[in-house]
């Protein structure tokens, strides 16, 4: 059997990014995947292009997602041409729907404060009710004000993970599906994977696991700080389109359905569904749009999101086990161009990225924990 | 491709009612699923996708796959396949996705 480059361990929308950088760079690519039992933040998330509010107080992470989202537009025609499937990128800006003036003022301070720590350069709007209406027609009287920023963006995650899939055998990437890697081991030449009976080997490996980076970063010695958080989604019935931007409480699909969510619960690894939670999504998001009052549902869902200790990505070279990597994120989507573009490079050795040092593990032993979920 | 019905009634039925769909009557028995009753009709296209606009009809017949989705009394996409026949029912083929108004001068759930 021939050995590959890097093995990638997780195959969700974060290890199916890199894989695919690796393999645009012409590396031999293997990606190891659990089965359908799996936690899969990869099939439940929102399909937001996020940007506005993210990396306060942590202007890196903000210029990271900045650029990622500028990337973006490559990721698709990449994906578009190797694959033919449309992932449905939308960059049309976006809506932070405020609902009591304490949530507004509380957005405005965030947009504020980023703003001032990017330079000037991060643009957005802050609306009153009235001008939010003339924006967004069908928004509830309820809704105090509202964060535009051109910014912002959605994409269908579904999509983009099918065309991701698609994109990575194209190019010769072995994924290997139904194998819960349990012990890695380190040698001279690289490092040995297990799973039950079966061993992989490669020179690299990546630990794209989400929540199993913590497990699996332990036996590398490597403190992984990431925990779950739970997020639960309502879609309704195909609707003509009536949204055409993204909020982060209410989105349209391209094909038709509404997203309802943005709830945030720390469980554990219950990533099932709670009616007082979907009650609660339900009505806010008729407070936001009132027409949807009307509207049936027809699907709900819990995720988990992968959250670090201080909300924001963790890129971590080893430096005791050298050809070893974790990624670790909760905004997967967003995030999708910069990994496949230019976190797969810097993995690949291909040149020094400073601006990966400032999300290493590093930073968790030098500072107290700031609770902030992006 | 359309092929003969392999749709069959177990017996005759004990009661009949009356539904309207697309305009037509049809005599269906009291009791089952109105997807089962058009089935049992020949009807063969309930729905055009709001996705691609594919004509679909009834499925999986246990409110899973939303192909059999059509318009009841101006209810836009009502799963036939749990929805009981009822005497008098107006039935349509759902086309597309329903129409939700929004703004100030829309009609809030008006279906066409």
């Amino acid at each position: 059997m021939q050995k590959p480059d890097v093995i990638i361990v997780g195959g969700g929308l974060v290890g199916m990014s890199i894989a695919y950088g690796l393999a645009l760079l012409g590396r031999q690519v293997s990606v190891l995947d659990e089965g359908d039992d799996a936690f899969r933040a990869a099939r439940g998330n929102f399909g937001l292009l996020w940007v506005q509010g993210k990396g306060y107080g942590m202007s890196p992470y903000a210029q990271w997602t900045r650029e990622s989202v500028a990337l973006w537009p490559r990721l698709e025609a990449s994906l578009q041409a190797d694959t033919g499937i449309d992932v449905h990128l939308r960059q049309s800006g976006g809506f932070q729907l405020c609902l009591t003036d304490d949530e507004m003022a509380e957005e405005s301070r965030r947009l504020l404060w980023l703003r001032e720590a990017l330079a000037g350069d991060y643009p957005f709007e802050l609306l009153d009710s009235a001008q939010l209406r003339a924006r967004l027609p069908g928004v509830g009287p309820s809704v105090v004000g509202g964060c535009y920023s051109p910014m912002d963006g959605h994409v269908n995650p579904l999509k983009l993970l099918r065309a991701l899939y698609a994109a990575c055998r194209m190019r010769g990437v072995k994924i290997i599906n139904g194998h819960r890697v349990s012990v890695i081991g380190q040698f001279a030449s690289g490092f040995e994977l297990q799973a039950g009976e079966q061993r992989w080997y490669a020179g690299q490996i990546v630990l794209a696991a989400g929540l199993g980076n913590r497990q699996l970063g332990a036996q590398l010695g490597m403190d992984v700080p990431v925990h779950p958080n739970r997020g639960q989604i309502l879609v309704t019935e195909r609707l003509k389109p009536f949204l055409h931007y993204p909020t982060t409480y209410v989105r349209q699909t391209d094909e038709g359905t509404v997203q309802l969510g943005d709830s945030h619960e720390s469980l554990g690894f219950d990533d099932g569904t709670s009616s007082a939670v979907m009650a609660d999504i339900a009505r806010r998001a008729v407070q936001c749009f009132p027409q949807l009052d009307q509207v049936r549902l027809v699907r709900a869902w819990g995720a988990l999101r992968v959250l670090s200790a201080d909300g924001f990505p963790i890129y971590e070279a080893s430096q005791a086990c050298p050809g070893a990597f974790v990624v670790s994120c909760h905004s997967g989507v967003t995030l999708a161009a910069i990994h496949a573009l230019r976190l797969a490079p810097w993995i690949a050795g291909e040149f020094d990225d400073p601006a990966v040092l400032p999300f290493s593990l590093q930073r968790f032993s030098q500072k107290k924990e700031v609770c902030h979920a992006g | 491709m359309p092929a003969d019905s392999l749709f069959r009634a177990l017996g005759p039925a004990d009661k009949s009612v009356l539904i309207e769909f697309e305009g037509a009557f049809l005599s269906v028995p009291a009791g089952i699923s109105l997807a089962a009753a058009l089935l049992l009709s020949g009807v063969t296209h309930t729905r055009e996708s709001a996705v691609n606009g594919r004509p679909g009809a009834p499925y999986c017949m246990m409110g899973v796959c939303f192909e059999c989705l059509v318009e009841v009394d101006g209810q836009a996409n009502c799963q036939a396949c749990l929805l009981p026949v009822r005497a008098g029912m107006r039935v349509r083929r759902q086309r597309g996705a329903r129409d939700v108004r929004v703004g100030d001068h829309g009609e809030e759930g008006a279906d066409e």
